[in-house]
C-alpha cells in the first residue's frame, strides 16, 4: 500500500485568461474612485460656495472683461468682467439642484403611472402604455421647448418641461418590475395567506421596486441636467442673469468669437466632469443591481 | 413526393406590408390626435393673451374694446373644443396658421427651412451610421483590446457632453484657432446664392458635431451586438469551415447584429432632431432650429405646434420605414401575422 504510485497530478485547473486591466470608464476601481472623488468635491463645493465665496449674481466689472485665466481668476473673466470659475460653481449648484428636483418629480409621475399600469393591468395598462409610447415618439427637446414656451420661461416651467419629458422610462421600469413580481411565489403565498391588495402592494411589491426606482432616478439626473442646460442655452431656461451652466455657455458665445474661449468652455467642462462622474457611479450601481444588464448601452 | 417549390422569397418578405402600413396608420391617427390635443390644452393654459401678443407694444395704448374685437374675430373666447376643432380642421386643409413671431404663414416658414434641417439630420445620420458600424465592429472584433477600450472611454465621455458645448468647442478649435472651416452660417457673407461647394464647406463642422454627439449610442450598440453575435453558432460554424476572418466578421457576425440596429435608428431619431435644433443654433444655420427658438421666446403657438407635429409625423414615418426595412432584411420577421 505504501508503494503506490503518487496520485496522478490533478489536471491543472483550467485557468481563465488573465483579466484585462479594468477599463477606466467601465467601472474599474480607479475609475470609480476618481468619479466618487469628483462628485464629492463638486457637491461639497456647491454646498459650501455661498459661505466661502459669496457671489453677487448681478455684479459686473467692466474694467476687467475677458481676462485670460490667471492665479487671480482661475478660469478668466467673461465679457462683463465676472469670474468664470466662481460662476461655474454657482451654475453647477443651480443645474444640479434643478436636475435633482426635476428627476424626483419625473420619478413620481413615472412611478405612479407605472404602478397603476402594472398593478391594475388590463385595459388601463394598455391605454397607459400607449400614452407612454406616444410621448416617447415625440422629439423630447422640441416638446420641452414647447412646454417652456407655453408656460413662459421660469424655474417652474423648466422643471415641468424636464419632468413631463423624462418620466417614460421610470413608468416602464416600474410596470415591468411589478408584472414580473406579481407572478412570483412569495406574492402568491401572501395572497393565499389572506393579505389585502394594499398590503401586498406596500409590503411585498414596493420594497422590491424601490431600489430600481432609486437607480432610475439617479440615472435620470444627468439627463435632466442636460435638458436644463440646453433650455438655458437657448435662452428658454432660467433667468439670464442667474449663473447657470446653460446661461453661461450661451453668454460665453459672445466672448468666444473674440478669442476668450474660457467663458463658454470652462462651465461646460465643469458640467461634463460632474455628469460623467455621476454616470460612472450609477453605471456601476446598475451592474451591481443587475449583473445581466451591463451598463454599457445607456448611461 | 416532390417538395412544393418555395415561393419567391422577395415577395413573401414584404407580403404583409400593406396590412402593416394600414395598421400603423390606425395607430398613428390616435397618436397624432392625442399629441395635438395635449399641445392645444397646454397652449390654452398658457398665460399669454393672443390679442395682446398681436398688438405688441400697442397693447398698452389700445382700448379694451379693440382687444375684445380682436379676440372675437379670432374666436379665442369660444369654448376650447370648438377652437380645437377649428384648428385641426385648418391643419387638415393644409392651413397651418399664421406665425406670430415671423409674421408670415407657418407653411412658408416650414417650406423655406425644413429642407436645411432635413439635410443636416440626413447627413449626420449617414455619417454616424457608417462610422459607428465600422468602429463598433472593429472594437468588437478585438474586444478588450486598446482600441475597444479607447473607443468606449471616448463614447462615455462624449455621452456626457452637451452637443452645443461640443459645437462651441469645435468652433473655438477648428474655426477660430486653426482657421480651417467657417464658424457658422450656411454661406459666406459675400455669397449671393447657395453655391453647393460653399454650403458643403459650411456644413462640415455642424454635421460632424451632430454625428459625434449621437455616435456613442450607436457605437456602443454595434459593438455589443457584434460582440454578442461573434459567439453565435452560425459564426462558430463559419469559423470552423475555415472562412477568412474578414468574411466571418462582416458577412456573418455583423449581418445578424445589424438587424436590431435598424429599429434602434428609428427610436433614436427624436434625439437626433433635438440635437439638430441645438447645432443649428450654435452654427447659425437657417433651419427649423433657429425659428423654433424664436417662436418659443415669442410664445408663437401656431409655429411651435406645427413644427412639433410635423416632426412627429416624420419620426412616425421613419419608424415605419425602419420596421419595413427590418422585415425586408430578416426573413424570420413576417409582416402578415
Amino acid at each position: 500500500m505504501t508503494d503506490l504510485a503518487p496520485p496522478p497530478a490533478a489536471p491543472p485547473a483550467r485557468r481563465l485568461p488573465p483579466r484585462r486591466p479594468a477599463i477606466l470608464l467601465r467601472g474599474g476601481r480607479a475609475g470609480v474612485g476618481t468619479a466618487a472623488a469628483v462628485l464629492v468635491v463638486a457637491v461639497l463645493a456647491c454646498l459650501l460656495a455661498p459661505l466661502l465665496w459669496p457671489l453677487d449674481q448681478s455684479a459686473v466689472d467692466l474694467a476687467r472683461t475677458r481676462l485670460a485665466p490667471s492665479p487671480e481668476h482661475l478660469a478668466g473673466t467673461d465679457d462683463l468682467g465676472r469670474d468664470v470659475a466662481l460662476r461655474s460653481l454657482y451654475g453647477l449648484r443651480v443645474s444640479l439642484l434643478v436636475g435633482v428636483v426635476a428627476a424626483l418629480v419625473a420619478t413620481v409621475i413615472g412611478g405612479l403611472v407605472g404602478a397603476v399600469a402594472g398593478s391594475v393591468g388590463g385595459r388601463v395598462d394598455r391605454v397607459l402604455m400607449r400614452v407612454v409610447d406616444t410621448v416617447a415618439a415625440l422629439p423630447h427637446l422640441l416638446l420641452g421647448i414647447f412646454i417652456v414656451a407655453m408656460l413662459r420661461p421660469s424655474l417652474g416651467a423648466v422643471v415641468a418641461s424636464i419632468a413631463l419629458t423624462h418620466w417614460l422610462s421610470t413608468a416602464r421600469i416600474v410596470r415591468s418590475e411589478l408584472l414580473s413580481l406579481r407572478s412570483r411565489p412569495f406574492v402568491d403565498a401572501a395572497i393565499s395567506g389572506g393579505a389585502s391588495r394594499a398590503r401586498v402592494l406596500t409590503r411585498h411589491l414596493l420594497p422590491h421596486v424601490l431600489p430600481r426606482l432609486a437607480l432610475a432616478t439617479t440615472l435620470m439626473v444627468p439627463h435632466a441636467v442636460w435638458h436644463e442646460t440646453a433650455l438655458s442655452f437657448l435662452g428658454l431656461g432660467l433667468p439670464p442673469h442667474l449663473a447657470s451652466i446653460g446661461n453661461m455657455i450661451n453668454d460665453g458665445q459672445r466672448s468666444l468669437l473674440t478669442g476668450a474661449w474660457w467663458a463658454s468652455i470652462v462651465p461646460g467642462l465643469a458640467l461634463v466632469a460632474v455628469t460623467l462622474a455621476l454616470a460612472v457611479l450609477t453605471g456601476r450601481w446598475r451592474d451591481r443591481l443587475d449583473p445581466r444588464v451591463r451598463a454599457e448601452l445607456h448611461l | 413526393m416532390t417538395a412544393p417549390a418555395p415561393p419567391p422569397v422577395r415577395r413573401r418578405r414584404l407580403a404583409g406590408a400593406g396590412v402593416m402600413i394600414r395598421r400603423r396608420l390606425l395607430v398613428a391617427v390616435p397618436v397624432l390626435a392625442a399629441t395635438s390635443m395635449g399641445m392645444f390644452a397646454l397652449g390654452a393654459a398658457s398665460p399669454i393673451d393672443p390679442a395682446q401678443q398681436y398688438a405688441g407694444a400697442a397693447a398698452f395704448t389700445t382700448s379694451e374694446e379693440n382687444l375684445d374685437q380682436l379676440r372675437a374675430n379670432w374666436g379665442v373666447d369660444d369654448p376650447l373644443p370648438v377652437q380645437y376643432a377649428r384648428w385641426v380642421g385648418n391643419l387638415l386643409r393644409g392651413d397651418l396658421g399664421w406665425s406670430t413671431s415671423r409674421h408670415e404663414p407657418v407653411t412658408s416658414v416650414l417650406a423655406a427651412r425644413a429642407g436645411w434641417t432635413l439635410l443636416l439630420v440626413g447627413l449626420a445620420l449617414a455619417l454616424v451610421l457608417v462610422a459607428s458600424v465600422l468602429l463598433g465592429t472593429l472594437a468588437a472584433y478585438r474586444r478588450g483590446g486598446w482600441f475597444d477600450r479607447a473607443l468606449r472611454s471616448f463614447a462615455y465621455a462624449v455621452q456626457s457632453m452637451p452637443v452645443f458645448w461640443l459645437g462651441l468647442a469645435a468652433i473655438a478649435v477648428f474655426a477660430l484657432t486653426l482657421g480651417w472651416l467657417p464658424a457658422g452660417g450656411l454661406t459666406d457673407l459675400t455669397a449671393t446664392g447657395t453655391d453647393p461647394a460653399d454650403v458643403a464647406r459650411h456644413l462640415v463642422l455642424p454635421v460632424t458635431v451632430l454625428a459625434i454627439s449621437q455616435a456613442p449610442w450607436f457605437v456602443l450598440f454595434v459593438r455589443d451586438a457584434v460582440a454578442e453575435s461573434l459567439r453565435d453558432d452560425h459564426v462558430l460554424a463559419a469559423r470552423a469551415r475555415g472562412l477568412p476572418g474578414r468574411t466571418v466578421l462582416f458577412g456573418h457576425a455583423l449581418r445578424t447584429a445589424l438587424l436590431p440596429f435598424l429599429t434602434l435608428v428609428g427610436t433614436h431619431l427624436p434625439e437626433l432632431v433635438g440635437g439638430a435644433v441645438l447645432v443649428e443654433t450654435v452654427f447659425s444655420l437657417p433651419g427649423l432650429g433657429a425659428v423654433t427658438v424664436a417662436a418659443a421666446l415669442g410664445a408663437d403657438f401656431p409655429l411651435l405646434a406645427a413644427t412639433t407635429l410635423a416632426t412627429t409625423v416624420v419620426v412616425l414615418a421613419a419608424n415605419l420605414a425602419t420596421d419595413l426595412g427590418y422585415a425586408a432584411a430578416d426573413p424570420r420577421v413576417r409582416l402578415d401575422d
